[in-house]
């Protein structure tokens, strides 16, 4: 436990040295090494938000809770993947808008997509004109999003931040998989890609929850190599992050009001809570899992749903819904991205999976020393 | 791209793998190959069912013309329902039963060309018309030739 460096980050602006033991005191604003937890010393606000879903999806469970339901997949665009962006589009003007703020009072956008080279986010970032930057984390997009955003606000880069992402059925279908019409069998551990989009935006001042740490997810590869199994590769990359993050904070499962992930499926979500039991933490009714609920039992979406959007609609409509009502005040949100490309599956890799995660508290400490 | 390259890594994959094979759940063997039967079944005694109709009206024609022309007949209600935008409903429940037959083959090339006409006449349905059959095509060629020489040299030696 040698002190390796100093720093001038306190309040107080004393000086405070940092050690690379793995346990950090998350209520000290000390940065340290070997920490994949981001402890913000002037936590964003989420001020505004907006959630798009399909048709099919406004039929789960969590249909009442989205702000919006287009019955048409194209959205009134000639193909499929200009109505993505549209809807992504839509998504980013209607948070902004829930914010009470214009597009030209947004410093930054940060947004993803599943398709390739993110088209779909480059192309709302070209119409709107606002500064931007590209993510691809396939379905943990979102949570990198909050995570990049959170930490250029609490250092006081920018002021407000929309943090958006979208993916569609269709797109996704022929980026990954096979064309929409042609009549395949899929194997009953499979996935459902979500079509819609999640939009939240992000300031250093206003109402709303706030997101006080954020942890950056390690790559994990198990070794599963199934296409379709995606829960079963994404399982060990959620476990890793979870433990750390149970480890850094030395926190448990049962101090979280809500311990939400990405889009594991009824198989990942189930693989995931024996992996932590293994490790010694039992997941509790407290734990969610976005994929695995987005769908009922009865609209044959075989393990539940998928794709960046899942977990993007789930967090912006029923979380933070609930946190504005009270029901949650700490959430931990972890989405579970798979970073393969259908070449590297066909080549005979494996499928590398990360989850990068943010914990969203009604009342966090601002301990901002920039802030007046 | 060797990684994973240490044993210990490996054999927790190994372990993860098995477990993974152990809860993951399979297809429904019997339910599958039931619903395949039928759905493949059906398919092939409509086929028959046009067949035997072509041939009470048209008495004069070969049956080399009449099997083709119920093929035919398979073929165009195949892509009908392709782009009316059932055949894939068909094709989650019959599995190998709806792509074995004639029908798929033709529901799999109006489904490539339907999805890739965004991308214009040449670079997209031209190009990605044979995007899924493909593999079928190539493997019926080698597999015939193969099978062909087999043949050649069997009766070679035989006659």
């Amino acid at each position: 436990m040698s002190t390796v460096n100093t720093i001038y980050r306190s309040k107080s602006q004393e000086k405070i040295g940092f050690q690379t033991n793995k346990k950090i005191n998350p209520n000290k604003k000390i940065a340290q090494q070997n920490s994949q937890l981001l402890v913000f010393d002037c936590p964003p606000h989420i001020i505004g938000r907006m959630s798009i879903v399909g048709k099919k999806e406004s039929q789960g469970p969590f249909g009442k809770y989205f702000a919006k339901v287009e019955q048409d997949d194209k959205l009134g665009e000639k193909t499929f993947e200009f109505g993505e962006a549209k809807m992504l589009e839509n998504a980013i003007i209607g948070a902004v808008s829930d914010a009470g703020l214009n597009i030209s009072d947004i410093d930054l956008m940060i947004a993803g997509d599943l398709l390739n080279q993110i088209t779909s986010s480059s192309y709302v970032a070209r119409d709107l004109n606002i500064p931007y930057f590209g993510m691809y984390s396939a379905c943990s997009t979102m949570t990198e999003c909050l995570t990049i955003a959170s930490s250029l606000l609490s250092a006081g880069h920018f002021k407000n931040i929309v943090c958006a992402t979208a993916s569609h059925f269709a797109t996704a279908e022929r980026t990954y998989r096979y064309p929409l019409e042609y009549g395949c069998q899929k194997p009953p551990y499979a996935q459902w890609t979500v079509t819609g989009a999640g939009s939240s935006v992000l300031s250093t001042e206003g109402e709303g929850p706030v997101i006080t740490k954020a942890l950056v997810g390690k790559v994990v590869d198990f070794g599963t190599n199934d296409l379709n199994n995606m829960g079963a590769a994404m399982a060990p990359a959620a476990a890793d992050s979870l433990l750390t993050l149970f480890a850094q904070t030395e926190t448990e499962p049962k101090d979280y009001d809500l311990i939400v992930t990405g889009d594991l499926g009824k198989l990942g979500s189930d693989i995931l809570r024996d992996l932590m039991r293994e490790q010694g933490f039992e997941l509790g009714k407290n734990y969610i899992d976005c994929g695995a609920s987005i769908f009922s039992l009865d609209q044959n979406c075989y393990q539940g749903g998928s794709g960046s959007a899942c977990s993007a609609s789930v967090f912006n409509s029923f979380i933070l819904s609930k946190m504005k009502e009270g029901v949650y005040n700490k959430v931990a949100y972890f989405a579970t991205g798979a970073l393969m490309s259908s070449t590297s599956c066909y080549q005979g890799e494996t499928i590398p999976c990360i989850s990068h995660g943010v914990i969203i508290e009604n009342n966090g400490d601002d301990l901002c020393y920039w802030k007046n | 791209m060797a990684n994973n390259a240490d044993t210990k890594v490996r054999e927790r994959n190994k372990r993860y793998n098995k477990y993974v094979k152990a809860v993951t759940p399979s297809s429904a063997f019997i339910k599958s190959l039931f619903n395949a039967f039928w759905v493949g079944g059906l398919t092939c005694t409509i086929g028959q069912l046009f067949g035997d109709i072509y041939r009470l009206i048209f008495p004069d024609l070969g049956e080399k013309f009449i099997v083709n022309l119920s093929s035919i007949t398979l073929i165009t209600i195949a892509i009908l329902f392709t782009g009316l935008g059932f055949y894939d409903a068909i094709g989650r429940k019959g599995g190998a039963g709806s792509f074995l037959p004639i029908t798929g083959f033709a529901n799999a090339m109006a489904s490539a060309s339907m999805e890739f006409k965004t991308e214009g006449l040449i670079l997209g349905t031209s190009v990605k018309l044979f995007s899924v059959v493909g593999p079928v095509i190539v493997n019926g060629v080698v597999w015939s030739s193969v099978v062909a020489l087999i043949y050649y040299f069997a009766m070679g030696v035989i006659g």
